[in-house]
């Protein structure tokens, strides 16, 4: 009854794992068929497949110095950029010394605007009072000039200060002087056909934070001046993208970015609140401008103190990511502008992905024969295990180079093979155990069931401390180290599954069979005979090898070092192989 | 079946058992001899060779080349500077790109020239400029960091799972006793530190720690309630844990090392794959010394730091005197 419970209990998970299987197969066909970029083959990595070579230029206004470490600062900002798209083992570096200084990016395939744009933009967000709002006059003919989440404007062109005193807070109508007064009138948000960006700024421009700001909204439908910068990107702890949702809680489909500002930035929001709220519109307003756009200009409903803040702004999914991912990791300590953008071919080339992948199959081949050599028929499982093993892993690696821009490497090709290693050691230390089990006298099934079960835990806890290593260092390293961890933190999941899904349950419905229980030669639990060798029908076997006294010796020491288990264990083997004796 | 499964059923009993707890001063000389010629060979060879990832180099561009031919690029190189194992790749469809380690101005210029003749060009068509180091001190200092703090949890998770501090101290020696000794015979054989070795030192340690925890487990079981025995002592348990785990210990460290055995030397020799030869070689070792230090210098460090627990200790001598 117990061994059918078990066998049904094998029968289930055997089917999991085929579900398991098929379900990932049928995922990626399913999104193939349904023309996304899931595919079959894993995208490759740099090395292996060359990709696109970016070089940005500094922007250096009116003959400014580049400072020491100011580039090295932008390449780690850079860095983190790009690793929070996806595992794609991005090379970041600088070329050229002095004034002559690029930052070169290469990237695996060939990025899109959006990559692009998350790679150059300085990302400097900042927060200023709106102290003057009107509808663009010159909007370009075809332009989407709605979607703006701002409110709308009062078209209202008139001189909207007069006075030459000077201003006394951020929000005082006195920072509009005379030249503000006419750039405001002057501005045309016009856009050019091919960007969603006004060009009315001058790559590169820097604005000085402690004066006014004439600029326009991303469409460029609304201009604004604004007044000098109260808040900016330092001042946020975190941000994350999201949904927004109603005040009954349901989510609504519209992107944000949630900010939460860091304590000192969370008390300056509060008190920027605190005087913008009674005053009228559009005062009542603060803009939230990434590189001199303004991003939204919401008007503030209520006194925030609790340091977190939101921005909307007619954002899609990825554009909040992107923002996000900018603004988490601060804003470049410079601006910069593509110089260049060029197709780079693999630094390997495919001869050497196929001599490693041509020493990894001998390597596999060496595997087997050896476990052949150990295990003789449970070396079939081992094998087995191996196979589904890299099929899950295969599936895996095509879904996650599709869904998280994951790419596969010389070096995790090799990774992968050393894994083979790694998951070959659950089977390895699960059949030494139930070996262990057999030795102690229990017949095959009950050994199965209790080899596994100490078997389980060794693997739970050793597996622990692998995963423990791949999700510490993922999370907290950048570039190949975080690519390695990923590689490592699949294998050992899959490894789990696999011993779990397959090994165990498949090893469960063989202990059944005639040609294991007999534990015949070929069986790999040809251990009954060899087990009683201190005691029973072992003993001239002994003694062909080892010398009277030394035998002596040692079968006193076996005694004393028995365990209570192993003495009562050694009675009853030794009473089976006295039966067997027999066959 | 094979003697080797003779060799598991006779270490299993007990019948056969080799001495690794007791014999732990020959294997901490062993270890503390390895350890500083570990420390020692790396610095006479004159230190750590860093690889142009880490150091930055020279790079060189040739412009408008009809024929992209990497072999030209590579024996121009290896005539000025013998030893150098330049990356090239080809930019756009006709330039080339040709990275190495930093070179000397004479060098540099020599090398243009040997590029020019090569692809049949004008000089003026090669540039050559410096490149920054692409792992720079930024990814360095993150991935430090990672290590110290997966080490300490780490120890923390053993420290829960087993119920006591000292596997954790063990494990943990043994794990810095393995680093120390896969860096100094990679340093000793003067190849040169490339990203992917540090990936390869990375998963020693990932390997070593797993590796330690799986004979523990068996450590574990075996000392339960050890000081009610009347047969055998602490240490006696844990030689025994240790002997009936060997065959899983060699057989696994032959699995894992076979596959990395074949890239290193059919890779590597044969075939002569760059990139797979760093992280193998660091693999190779750390497998070898991994497995070595869990039996030698892990198991017999637990026994030392526990075996003179009273209640330990109080057995023992019980045990010895009823013998």
């Amino acid at each position: 009854m117990a061994k059918n419970n078990a066998l049904r209990g094998a029968r289930k998970r055997l089917t999991w794992l085929m579900i398991l299987i098929l379900g990932l197969a049928a995922l990626i066909e399913g999104y193939h068929l349904a023309g996304r970029n899931a595919s079959f083959t894993p995208q490759l990595a740099l090395d292996l497949q060359g990709g696109t070579s970016i070089i940005l230029q500094p922007n250096l206004v009116n003959g400014s110095k580049l400072q020491d470490g100011t580039l090295e600062q932008a390449v780690a900002i850079i860095r983190q950029r790009v690793d929070a798209t996806g595992v794609s083992e991005a090379q970041i570096t600088t070329q050229g010394t002095g004034d002559a200084a690029v930052i070169v990016v290469s990237i695996p395939g060939k990025p899109d605007d959006n990559t692009l744009k998350l790679i150059e933009a300085s990302a400097l967000l900042e927060f200023r009072p709106v102290l003057a709002e009107s509808a663009a006059t010159n909007t370009a003919v075809g332009g989407s000039g709605s979607a703006s989440a701002s409110p709308s404007p009062a078209p209202s062109s008139a001189p909207l200060a007069t006075s030459s005193a000077s201003p006394t807070n951020a929000s005082d109508l006195n920072w509009i002087d005379k030249a503000t007064q006419s750039k405001y009138d002057a501005l045309s948000c016009r856009k050019t056909a091919t960007s969603i960006v006004a060009d009315f700024r001058n790559p590169g421009q820097v604005d000085d934070p402690s004066k006014p700001l004439v600029t326009c909204n991303r469409d460029g439908s609304v201009k604004f001046v604004l007044g000098p910068v109260e808040l900016s990107g330092t001042d946020i702890a975190d941000a994350t993208a999201g949904t927004t949702s109603t005040s009954t809680g349901a989510s609504t489909n519209e992107w944000a970015v949630n900010l939460s500002f860091k304590t000192e930035g969370a008390a300056k929001f509060g008190k920027i609140t605190q005087r913008l709220y009674p005053l009228s519109s559009p005062r009542n307003q603060f803009a939230v401008t990434l590189d001199g756009y303004v991003i939204t200009a919401p008007q503030t409903n209520a006194v925030i103190t609790n340091g977190s803040a939101q921005i909307t702004g007619g954002f899609t999914s990825t554009d909040s990511k992107a923002l996000s991912n900018q603004l988490k990791y601060g804003s470049l300590p410079i601006g910069f502008t593509v110089q260049s953008q060029e197709n780079i071919s693999a630094t390997l080339g495919s001869a050497q992905l196929a001599n490693g992948l041509l020493a990894g199959a001998i390597g596999l081949l060496l595997v087997i024969i050896y476990s052949l050599f150990q295990y003789r028929g449970l070396a079939v499982i081992t094998i087995g295990s191996l196979a589904i093993a890299a099929v899950i892993t295969y599936l895996m690696i095509c879904v996650l180079s599709w869904r998280q821009g994951f790419r596969l490497s010389l070096s995790g090709v090799a990774g992968l093979i050393v894994a083979i290693g790694i998951t070959a050691d659950s089977f390895i230390v699960y059949f030494e155990r139930v070996r262990d089990e057999i030795r102690e006298g229990k017949p095959l099934s009950a050994a199965v069931q209790a080899g596994w079960k100490r078997a389980w835990r060794t693997i739970l806890v050793s597996d622990g401390v692998s995963l423990l290593a791949a999700v510490t260092l993922y999370v907290l390293t950048v570039g190949n180290v975080r690519g390695f961890a990923f590689t490592l933190g699949l294998t050992t999941v899959i490894d789990l599954a696999v011993v779990v899904l397959f090994t165990h349950p498949i090893l469960e419905v063989v202990s059944t069979w005639k040609f294991f229980q007999s534990g015949g030669r070929f069986s790999g639990f040809d251990l009954k005979a060899a087990s009683s060798g201190y005691i029973g029908r072992g003993h001239f076997k002994v003694a062909e090898t080892v010398s009277d006294a030394r035998l002596k010796k040692s079968s006193k020491e076996s005694a004393r070092r028995q365990t209570i288990a192993e003495r009562k264990a050694a009675a009853v083997s030794g009473s089976d192989s006295n039966k067997e004796g027999g066959n | 079946m094979s003697r080797f499964s003779d060799l598991g059923n006779a270490l299993y009993s007990g019948e056969r058992s080799i001495n690794f707890v007791g014999r732990r001063k020959i294997w901490y000389s062993i270890a503390s001899v390895v350890v500083l010629l570990a420390v020692v060979l790396p610095i006479l060879q004159g230190g750590f060779k860093f690889g142009i990832e880490f150091r930055g180099g020279s790079e060189f561009r040739v412009s408008s080349v009809a024929n992209q031919s990497q072999d030209i690029a590579k024996s121009a190189i290896k005539a000025v500077v013998p030893a150098e194992d330049p990356s090239i790749t080809v930019i756009g469809t006709n330039d080339l790109r040709i990275q190495t380690n930093q070179l000397t101005a004479t060098q540099s210029e020599a090398v243009r020239q040997q590029l020019a003749t090569g692809y049949h060009i004008n000089a003026s068509a090669v540039s050559s400029s410096f490149i920054g180091a692409s792992w720079g001190a930024d990814v360095t200092s993150k991935a430090l960091a990672g290590l110290l703090w997966f080490v300490l949890l780490a120890a923390i998770l053993m420290a829960v799972y087993f119920r006591t501090i000292k596997m954790s101290a063990a494990a943990i020696t043994a794990l810095i006793h393995d680093l120390v000794v896969t860096a100094g015979i990679y340093g000793a054989l003067g190849f040169e530190v490339t990203p992917a070795a540090v990936i390869g030192f990375l998963t020693i340690l990932g390997y070593s720690l797993y590796d330690t925890v799986v004979v523990f487990d068996k450590i574990r079981e075996n000392t339960f309630e050890v000081e009610h025995s009347a047969t055998a002592t602490f240490a006696e348990r844990v030689n025994l844990a240790i002997n009936q785990t060997l065959v899983r210990s060699i057989n696994t460290s032959i699995v894992a090392v076979l596959p990395v055995a074949a890239i290193l030397f059919i890779g590597a020799v044969f075939l002569g794959a760059g990139t797979l030869k760093d992280i193998a070689l660091s693999l190779f070792i750390g497998i070898i010394v991994g497995t070595y230090s869990t039996i030698f210098i892990a198991a017999p460090i637990y026994s030392h730091l526990r075996e003179g627990e009273p209640k330990y200790k109080s057995a023992a001598a019980k045990v010895l005197a009823a013998r």
